[in-house]
């Protein structure tokens, strides 16, 4: 690790490659974004200058506002919160930043992340707040791994980690809930909602501030930053993020999309910007009927149905009829034909990856 | 040759949780050529690679989403597999596809 500081000068690489910006420096990467080869210094700057772009031009933020950060300990929110809370210094933005964390209850796995998150709160002096599944549902993922098996799992994670996270930030008292998604993952969900046929999410995963009309907007500083840059920055600041997979992922689908998008990468990296900029330029057409959204009768959480889906899930793990609500189901007493919907696959909501925060 | 290879952003996994082996890869090169990415790949494959070598490599290169990079720079930048080593060169190879 401690290689890094040491610059040698050698042979295939150093001659030649000057630094496209500042034509002093030996060039340290190739950025997908524009094949500039640029050195570490120049590539800080132009790094955190785009965020600051993408923040300022989208107005993501405004002055006094209370903005948690959704903290996984992972590669991505460790280096959005390192570089919110330096922009917010260099830029005067007036944030109060907080790191906000979801505990599944996943042994060897969740516990271990958010050692990191705790110190990533000392070292980037953010307060952070805890919420967990076992708190708010009773259940950790162990627990409910246990009863339901490997099959279904990222259901449950994907939906209570979403409220998890609204109930968090409502804890906190934020205005605002910013995610480190990166522009990969955001191809990789235009992707996947168009292999699904899912126009309402389709039409709301490319935007960069979302649930303006739920109880917290949130929003994605990275939405144009390239995951390589993400992962290189890490690298050169030396950050701490813990980048082990959630050992409940068996998510197939998922990962060959995630794939499919690093081979285009490769042949050419701007497929990324063009996959997001398709997703964007889709339109809803008026005969697609969107969900209308309510309150949830039990908990008060959003819902487009008489119950939000965590309550179905909940209900179903506390009946020991952990099946229930597990396919796109319309109600609670209709279980066989759920287990129906379940059968035929194509509605199934299982699809949101395990560490993943979901759309 | 000594080698200082480091494995990060999960790829340890894959070789016993060990991020930095201090290596010596003693490949004999073809007369006067020098090693390459693409030798050393194979050497890294077939000598440190425990389990799961398809998250590391695809085909004869690394799969798509690892980052490498040789005495700190990209190896966009030097060649990919093309690119020479030299004596106490430092390589590391970084996933970029374990979660955010
Ligand atoms: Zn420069
Ligand atoms: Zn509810
Ligand atoms: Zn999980």
């Amino acid at each position: 690790m401690q290689e890094a500081d040491v610059v040698k000068p050698k042979k295939n690489i150093g001659a030649g490659r000057q630094c496209t910006i500042c034509n002093q420096r030996r060039a340290a990467l190739k950025r997908p974004k524009t094949l500039e080869q640029i050195c570490r210094e120049c590539f800080y700057v132009v790094f955190e200058e785009e965020i600051h772009r993408v923040i300022v031009d989208n107005q993501l933020f405004k002055p006094g506002e209370r903005i948690a950060i959704g903290a996984s300990g992972g590669k991505d929110s460790t280096v959005l919160a390192y570089v919110l809370s330096e922009l917010n210094r260099r830029h005067n933005y007036e944030l109060d930043l907080f790191l906000l964390s979801v505990d599944e209850g996943i042994t060897g796995y969740r516990d271990d992340s958010l050692e990191t998150v705790k110190r990533n709160e000392i070292q980037y002096g953010l307060p952070l707040k805890v919420v967990s599944y076992k708190e708010l549902y009773g259940w950790t993922m162990d627990e409910i791994v246990k009863m339901i098996g490997l099959k279904n799992n990222c259901t449950f994670c994907g939906v209570f980690r979403r409220q998890a996270l609204d109930r968090g930030a409502a804890l906190l008292k934020v205005d605002k809930l910013a995610t480190g998604h990166n522009a990969d993952d955001i191809a990789e969900t235009v992707l996947l909602n168009i292999l699904r046929g899912d126009i309402a999410r389709l039409s709301r995963c490319t935007s960069i501030t979302t649930g303006e009309d739920g109880p917290i907007p949130r929003c994605k500083p990275f939405k144009y930053t390239y995951e390589k840059e993400i992962v290189m920055y890490a690298y050169f600041k030396r950050l701490d993020y813990f980048s082990t997979e959630c050992i409940y992922s068996p998510n197939a689908y998922r990962g060959f999309a995630r794939e499919f998008i690093k081979d285009l990468e490769r042949i050419r990296p701007s497929a990324i910007l063009d996959i997001i900029k398709s997703g964007e330029d889709f339109r809803i057409s008026t005969s697609t009927k969107m969900p209308e959204q309510g309150t949830c009768e039990r908990c008060g959480y959003i819902s487009s149905q008489k119950w939000c889906k965590a309550c179905i899930l909940l209900e179903g793990l506390n009946r020991g009829l952990p099946k229930l609500g597990i396919g796109r189901s319309r109600g609670i007493t209709t279980d066989r034909s759920n287990d129906m919907k379940q059968s035929n696959g194509i509605k199934n909501i299982q699809s949101k990856q395990c560490g993943t925060l979901d759309f | 040759m000594q080698l200082t290879l480091e494995f990060g952003g999960g790829l340890e996994l894959l070789c016993n949780s060990v991020k930095i082996h201090n290596v010596d890869v003693d490949l004999q090169s073809q007369a006067g050529e020098k090693l390459t990415m693409k030798d050393l790949l194979a050497w890294v494959h077939t000598n440190l690679i425990k389990e799961r070598p398809e998250m590391f490599m695809k085909g004869d290169t690394v799969r798509p989403g690892v980052l490498v990079l040789v005495n700190d720079c990209d190896w966009e930048l030097s060649g990919q597999l093309d690119t020479t080593l030299g004596e106490k060169d430092s390589v590391v190879f970084i996933s970029t596809l374990h979660g955010g």
